[in-house]
């Protein structure tokens, strides 16, 4: 009886050690030395940062450690305008985004839901799928379309909207396009969770209640479906303000999104502390939308086990 | 909610699906088409896989992409489910927040963040950058969707089935192997799949963490872009397209048949 | 006689809710067939079936949640068929309650009066007259998911009867309730429903509910009406067997006419008090348990008697449910009340009786 427990208790904690363990290693553990370099400088040499942490050197190589570390990469951060217009740029996709994919993603949410029982699974199966089939040939995809000899032209001056063929590519709107594209199943699908849970008789007591369809909507539907919302908005917004993909394949090079400033500090400028300064700071001015989700999701945890 | 679609419903969905899919549907035809350029249609033709079969460098690329993916993913879902048995079952031990914290954090995290983090790591630790280091990148950024699929459905489980078979002497270990886990199969085998096809589909950490040797397919098909669409990229993109929603719909009918298997075992009971 | 189908008694004046001919089918399954009804204005009116005899979705075509594939719905003489929920002076009460667990009770309360033209002054007042009635003082800021069971269900009622419907519906509203609470809650709906004067539709599956609070009982089965009528009319002299066995315990012999006011049975001649029925007619005698007398010996001058063993005894605390094995192997269902201190049993299981009753306790049954 006794090594049942023992075992049955041992078990238990390997079971949340595992994961534990490998996050605290491969996840937390990798912002520390982020940190660090983003207080480093950059030197000629492998690596290529300085000064570089020697445990055997003692107390006094800590010592020596310390009073090296420099804040002149969060000094050039804050200076260049460079920076500063990246970090805007990006926040300003990423809201716009996010309120573009709110528009065209709640009304399929909203039809999925409403949609006979039988069909939903497959419907989320059909919105889920191309998000299976590889996000970078989706973008190509659009390359493919957006592109001055593309079909996009092509089909426009055929219908002769337009004369010449247009630079779709390389643009704003082509960012949008791409991160709405991507990022569609990121809004849709919390905002189908949670509308499929409301229950059929609010609607019909609200109806009772001399609501006409439309009201029965604002009243209840909407405000029940604000947790979809909130996830489906901070899913989209977190991710597309680090975005390097979708605005190096589609943007121009007129302005930056923060993530291809990182990119090009790290690879084309080998710089690695300006570089982790980029990210130490980009993760500032998220963390509260973070911390938002994180509490989102243990809330909607707690609620799970009640 | 079920009162039944109105039109709009109907076409907001329609039109959803339609901009889904129209690229998607583009990228494969103009795989089978003979003439270069894509506004000009020049007949059915097989050209450009037959040219891919001789790309020595996207194959290899594509070999090492799925060698990473497996690895990855199975790491990942055996992780992704310690990690979402321990938040809804082994209620609540110290450090639960950070370990919450850390599990749903790169759902929402930038790319480049965590590639660019890891491969300091990996730096700081003097460790070669290659094949392993990317396949522990892809193993991290996958392991907390797995767990969000298979926490969603421990949740729904009906918890009722696990007291039983422990009033009928079952030990909780050996309930969990042989009650709970076939029963959540499907979501464990759904966490795998996304895992998969995240990992097939990276490009921002792998090329942080990846070494000489060790080009993955997106960094391959990422520096051809750059230069140009290129028709047999096309064609490689339509294979993985197939591979992929031909496992899904596989994997759904099975998981299908076996649950309505069960629901009927379920229900016949209770008559 | 009460006979089924037709409606009645709603005393002279026009009914306020008519039902004619109404006919509701899901797919090839009617739910509904043919089926006429009147209400009247300011009953309290239940509707009584088992699972699947149509009595819900009668409730729900009158609220509009429903259309009849076939009939017509009238509310104070107009159709009300092709008026939306939303429109009608028809409020209902859920049986999962349906509150809104985004608002506060208040904001439940108040949320049918929003969608009328009404000044704050009088939402106000008539929130604080709801909230007096419904006994919820005090309970207006908290959220639905801090009450208890009873507590939800007064919200659910204060909230239907606040925009004073002409009529209220109730789905099963006591089902979740414990007993003691139901019993409660059964006198206050009566108590409310006198006050107020609304008419009130109630569908229930529970016997003793409908009889407790019903003036008047629809019985449906599959889809129709067995027999309409006041609690003790249906009781008493249900209008076939199958309302008889459904409504409470009852003894059901076959038999045949022989003479005015005699049949022959498989339990040897007896006397009735019916004597309209025609010689050599078959007809059915039931019997309530509690019109049957217990003795140990013949009793004298009864021309109903018959010879038995117990069989079971069901101890009920305040009566005690015999089944009498009888000399045709038939079982025959008694009801005594325990009078005796203590619970001491006059009767034991095998004990040799005599069952006898007056021949008007029988009731007579053609069909």
């Amino acid at each position: 009886m006794r090594d049942e427990r023992n075992s049955g208790g041992w078990g238990r904690r390997v079971i949340v050690l595992v994961p534990y363990l490998w996050l605290a290693i491969f996840f937390l553990a990798p912002f520390v030395i982020v940190l660090k370099i983003s207080l480093s400088q950059s030197v000629l040499a492998q690596p290529p940062y300085t000064p570089v942490l020697d445990l055997t050197a003692g107390w006094q190589g800590l010592k020596t450690f310390a009073a090296q570390l420099s804040l002149d990469s969060f000094g050039l951060l804050a200076s260049d305008s460079l920076y500063l217009l990246s970090y805007f740029k990006s926040l300003q996709v990423a809201a716009v985004s996010t309120v573009l994919l709110f528009a065209l993603g709640y009304p399929i949410a909203y039809g999925m839901a409403r949609a006979p029982k039988a069909w939903q699974p497959m419907l989320v199966l059909a919105v889920v799928l191309p998000f299976w089939t590889s996000f970078l040939i989706r973008i190509y995809a659009w390359i493919n379309i957006l592109q001055r000899d593309g079909l996009l032209n092509d089909v426009l001056m055929r219908l002769h909207i337009i004369d010449t063929p247009a630079a779709w590519l390389s643009s704003d709107t082509a960012i949008y396009i791409g991160m709405v594209y991507s990022y569609l199943p990121f809004m849709v699908l919390p905002l189908y969770a949670s509308l499929e849970k409301i229950d059929e008789s609010l609607l019909e007591a609200a109806s009772d209640l001399g609501c006409p369809a439309w009201k029965a909507f604002w009243l209840v539907t909407f405000p029940l479906s604000l947790p979809g919302v909130a996830a489906g908005a901070l899913l989209s917004f977190i991710p597309i303000v680090g975005e390097f993909v979708i605005p190096d394949l589609l943007g121009g090079s007129e302005s930056q999104m923060i993530g291809q400033t990182l990119w090009i500090e790290f690879f084309s400028n080998r710089d690695w502390p300006v570089a982790s300064a980029i990210a130490i700071a980009l993760l500032g001015l998220l963390l509260v939308p973070i911390l938002f989700y994180e509490r989102l999701q243990l809330r909607s945890l707690e609620g799970g086990r009640a | 909610m079920k009162r039944g679609p109105s039109p709009f419903n109907i076409v907001s969905v329609a039109l959803g699906l339609a901009f889904l899919y129209l690229p998607i549907v583009i990228l494969v035809l103009y795989s089978f088409n003979a003439s270069r350029l894509v506004t000009v249609w020049g007949g059915w033709s097989l050209v450009w896989y037959r040219e891919l079969l001789n790309d020595a460098a996207i194959l290899s690329a594509a070999w090492i992409s799925f060698r990473v993916a497996f690895l990855s993913a199975t790491a990942a879902t055996v992780l992704g489910t310690l990690a979402a048995v321990s938040l809804t079952r082994m209620g609540r031990f110290r450090g639960r927040l950070l370990f919450s914290g850390m599990v749903y954090a790169p759902l929402v995290m930038p790319e480049v963040i965590t590639g660019l983090s890891l491969l300091l790591l990996f730096v700081a630790l003097n460790t070669d950058r290659g094949f392993w280091t990317v396949v522990i990148a892809h193993t991290t950024l996958t392991t907390c969707f797995v767990t969000v699929i298979v926490q969603a459905r421990l949740i729904g489980f009906d918890r009722s089935l696990e007291e039983a078979a422990m009033d009928l002497g079952c030990p909780p270990f050996r309930t969990f192997m042989t009650i709970t886990l076939p029963l959540i199969a499907p979501a464990i085998a759904a966490g795998w799949m996304l895992a998969f096809s995240l990992s097939l589909d990276d490009l921002v950490i792998a090329s942080f963490t990846t070494g000489p040797g060790a080009t993955t397919l997106p960094i391959r098909i990422y520096s051809e872009v750059r230069l140009g669409v290129k028709p047999e990229i096309n064609a490689i993109c339509t294979i993985i397209i197939a591979i992929v929603a031909l496992g899904t719909v596989i994997s759904s009918l099975m998981t299908k048949r076996g649950a309505s298997q069960r629901e009927q075992a379920a229900l016949g009971a209770q008559v | 006689m009460a006979t089924g189908g037709a409606d009645q008694g709603t005393g002279g004046s026009a009914p306020l809710i008519r039902f004619e001919a109404v006919s509701k089918r899901f797919g090839a399954v009617a739910a509904v067939e043919t089926l006429t009804l009147d209400i009247a204005q300011g009953e309290f009116f239940a509707l009584l079936g088992p699972s699947g005899c149509g009595k819900t979705t009668l409730l729900r075509m009158l609220a509009g949640f429903e259309t009849p594939s076939e009939g017509r719905i009238f509310l104070g003489g107009e159709d009300i068929v092709p008026v939306p929920p939303h429109r009608r002076p028809v409020n209902m009460m859920f049986q999962s309650y349906a509150l809104f667990p985004h608002l506060t009770v208040e904001g439940n309360i108040v949320f049918g009066l929003r969608q009328e033209n009404i000044g704050r002054e009088e939402i106000a007042a008539r929130v604080a007259e709801m909230l007096d009635l419904t006994r919820l003082q005090g309970f207006g800021g908290r959220k639905i998911h801090q009450l208890s069971g009873g507590q939800r269900q007064r919200v659910a009622l204060a909230r239907s009867l606040i925009k004073r419907p002409r009529v209220l519906l109730l789905d099963e509203p006591l089902a979740a309730l414990d007993k003691k609470l139901r019993a409660e809650t059964q006198f206050e709906l009566m108590e409310l429903q006198r006050k107020l004067g609304t008419t009130f539709v109630i569908v229930t599956h529970d016997q003793e509910e409908a009889m407790i609070v019903a003036d008047r009982i629809a019985v449906m089965n599959q889809g129709r009406l067995m027999q309409v009528a006041t609690p003790t009319e249906i009781y008493e002299q249900p209008n076939s067997r199958w309302v008889a066995d459904f409504i409470g315990e009852v003894t059901i012999i076959e038999g045949r006419t022989t003479a005015p006011g005699a049949v022959d049975s498989a339990l040897g001649p007896l006397a009735v008090a019916d004597s309209a029925i025609g010689p050599g007619k078959r007809l059915w005698l039931a019997l309530r348990p509690e019109k049957i007398s217990m003795s140990g010996h013949r009793p004298a001058g009864e021309k109903n008697a018959v010879a038995g063993t117990i069989f079971e005894i069901g101890y009920r605390g305040e009566t005690s449910a015999y089944k009498v094995r009888l000399a045709d192997g038939s079982l025959m269902k008694v009801s005594v009340v325990n009078v005796n201190a203590r619970g001491r049993a006059p009767y034991a299981e095998g004990d040799a009786v005599w069952l006898s009753w007056p021949p008007d306790a029988g009731i007579v049954l053609t069909g």
